[in-house]
């Protein structure tokens, strides 16, 4: 991971709203250059976090500093943004739009170097609502991007694409990544933060209840691998063998260090294992881990 | 079939219901409009013939009534004018039928092109036969020309204020404002691009009316065109910003809705588009004279109808400028980029 001076910092943040406390009390910086993942269910409190980092709400306290200074108009210009759920304006072809929002920064990329980077060239003369949701969201990468951005923020670009087009998306995340962008990322998915991100905040109820490097953080909670067994395998019985169980929807899971001892234990208690899978802790696992519930809830 | 239709009605009026504001302007606009229409036109018969009487205010005008046998008879109307030019500008226009000057010897003055001046002189030599005769000469307005330069603003009125007032809620709404808010784009210069478009559209349109009708009906203004544009850019601009105003903060599209209403319905009576108020009620009139509209139709009509020049319209170019100073202050203090 490479380490410089944190270009974003966020101290003892706080945002309550009259019935809930979204944010209590979060704190980290991020370094430049990196890829900073939050993760956590809906409701965790990552929008909201993202949004005061933006600039577009204001915290009830605490405070957030762009290179050692609070938000302000430069934070603004060379911040690169990609909501949730935005709406362009309609009527307006793809690159009217991209056009559109680099007129309302100082300076940044040109128009038609934006739309190849997002591999839009071909999509350019096209009206803005007649792309697919693979489309949409490199439309909006790249309306991001037109700023030549030094922060890159990202609240779950990639929710509702499809297997390839998520693939595609990463792939340009990739490779913007590697133009030295700081990246603050939010997602709901493991593999995508365990794929592009340096380093993580885990988060539920506004709280961050873990931090680090993905693989660190496996590391430190699981020194164990796990065992997945189909429910209709795993006889009750089996459930008083002295074993670490996991119950999902469909699966049993065992997690445990000695895999060969474990193994034995099965199948004297006459276990079927011909439907078992191993495979190694991911953070999907550590949250359930830190807080006993599922991630994507 | 019944029940799927029953269920969605029901959810339909709880939305509905529930949307206090928008049920409070659906009950109070339609009450609004029949009190409304009640003051304009209610109250006893209306005269049939309107004298002015010289160098009166309104309760002179009443009090004056002992001092002339004429000022008994029944449905006559008596209206103060304020000096002898507009009086006589309204005599010769038929807007009066007769103006009266009842310092020292009784004079008046009438229109001998006017048929309802020639009976309403017939009443006041019956009953005063010393009264002195000044006649004047000059052909009513015809009502499409007087009503011309009052549909233009209506149209200007309605452009600008739902127009602007939806487009901006819409975004809002959809989220594309909250996107223009993580841009270094300022509220000030959001509306002002928004105020600069509309304008730009509205005065394209009001000139292709302006040609176009105008060559349908003969029309040809009296005063300056150039003055006329520059009453239609302060017009404009005043209800442009009068839109984003309204539209600066609401999330809902049946009380932005509610509220163009509100503003549009009395201004399009009230301001004299169709029928002067001039018989309504003094306090009436002088709620009237607050809207832009009536601003705009008056300027209007003078530089239209009589040729007015720069100075006669300044007060109302004055008066429209200030209101959209006003209103686009107060939009952009106001305006919020997002719904909560």
């Amino acid at each position: 991971m490479p380490v410089s001076a944190p270009i974003l910092e966020v101290r003892d943040l706080v945002k309550r709203y009259p019935s809930v406390t979204a944010v209590d009390g979060v704190s980290f910086s991020v370094p430049e250059g990196t890829c900073f993942g939050m993760l956590g269910p809906n409701g965790a409190g990552k929008t909201t976090t993202v949004e005061i980092m933006e600039g577009i709400l204001a915290p009830t306290s605490g405070q957030v500093r762009y290179r050692g200074e609070p938000l302000g108009s430069r934070s603004r210009e060379e911040a690169g943004i990609l909501f949730q759920k935005t709406a362009l304006q309609d009527f307006l072809t793809v690159r009217q739009s991209v056009a559109l929002f680099r007129g309302l920064y100082a300076r940044g990329l040109e128009v038609d170097e934006v739309l190849e980077l997002c591999a839009l060239e071909k999509l350019a003369h096209r009206d803005n609502r007649k792309l697919s949701g693979g489309q949409q969201q490199r439309l909006l990468l790249a309306i991001a991007l037109v700023n030549d951005p030094a922060v890159l923020f990202l609240d779950e670009p990639t929710t509702g694409l499809d297997p390839q087009a998520r693939r595609n998306f990463w792939e340009l995340l990739e490779s913007i990544k590697a133009r030295r962008k700081t990246i603050i990322l939010t997602t709901h998915y493991m593999e995508e933060a365990q794929l592009l991100c340096d380093e993580i905040v885990i988060m539920d109820r506004g709280h961050i209840i873990a931090q680090g490097a993905p693989e660190r953080l496996l590391r430190e909670h699981f020194a164990e691998v796990l065992l997945e067994l189909p429910r209709h395998d795993f006889p009750e019985i089996a459930r008083a063998l002295p074993l670490k169980l996991i119950d999902g929807p469909e699966h049993v899971e065992i997690s445990t260090h000695d895999l060969d001892g474990t193994l034995r234990t099965l199948v004297e208690a006459r276990v079927s294992l011909r439907n078992l899978r191993v495979r190694p802790a991911n953070l999907e696992d550590l949250f359930l881990e830190l807080t006993g519930k599922e991630l994507r809830t | 079939m019944i029940r799927r239709l029953l269920a969605v009605w029901h959810a339909r009026n709880l939305e509905f219901l529930r949307d206090r504001p928008t049920l409070l302007f659906t009950l109070v606009l339609p009450l609004g409009i029949v009190i409304g229409m009640g003051l304009i036109f209610g109250g006893p018969p209306r005269p049939l013939f309107t004298i002015g009487v010289l160098g009166t205010s309104s309760a002179a005008a009443a009090d004056a009534r002992p001092a002339n046998p004429l000022l008994h008879e029944r449905y006559t109307q008596f209206v103060p004018v304020r000096d002898e030019a507009s009086g006589l500008y309204r005599v010769k226009h038929q807007q009066i039928d007769l103006l009266l000057d009842l310092h020292g010897p009784v004079r008046y003055w009438v229109n001998t092109d006017s048929p309802k001046g020639y009976i309403v002189e017939k009443l006041l030599i019956a009953a005063d036969p010393g009264a002195l005769r000044e006649p004047v000469t000059g052909q009513a307005i015809p009502y499409v020309d007087w009503l011309f330069p009052g549909i233009l603003a209506m149209n200007m009125m309605f452009s600008c204020l739902f127009g602007v007032g939806y487009v901006v809620l819409r975004y809002r709404k959809s989220g594309f404002l909250k996107r223009l808010h993580a841009t270094p784009l300022t509220a000030f210069e959001f509306l002002t691009a928004q105020v600069l478009s509309r304008l730009s559209l509205i005065l394209f349109v009001t000139i292709v009316l302006y040609v176009g009708i105008g060559a349908i009906l003969h029309f040809h203004s009296a005063g300056s065109v150039a003055l006329l544009l520059l009453l239609a850019v302060a017009g404009s601009l005043s209800m442009i910003a009068l839109g984003l105003t309204i539209a600066a903060r609401i999330a809902s599209e049946e009380l932005v809705g509610g509220l163009l209403n509100l503003l549009t319905w009395p201004m399009m009576f009230l301001s004299g588009v169709w029928f002067s108020i001039e018989s309504s009620p003094h306090w009436l009139q002088r709620i009237a004279d607050i809207l832009p509209l009536t601003q705009l139709i008056v300027a209007a009509r003078a530089v239209m109808l009589d040729g007015a020049g720069l100075a006669r319209i300044t007060p109302h170019l004055i008066y429209l400028a200030l209101m959209t100073l006003i209103f686009l202050a107060f939009g952009a203090w106001s305006f919020k980029w997002r719904v909560d």
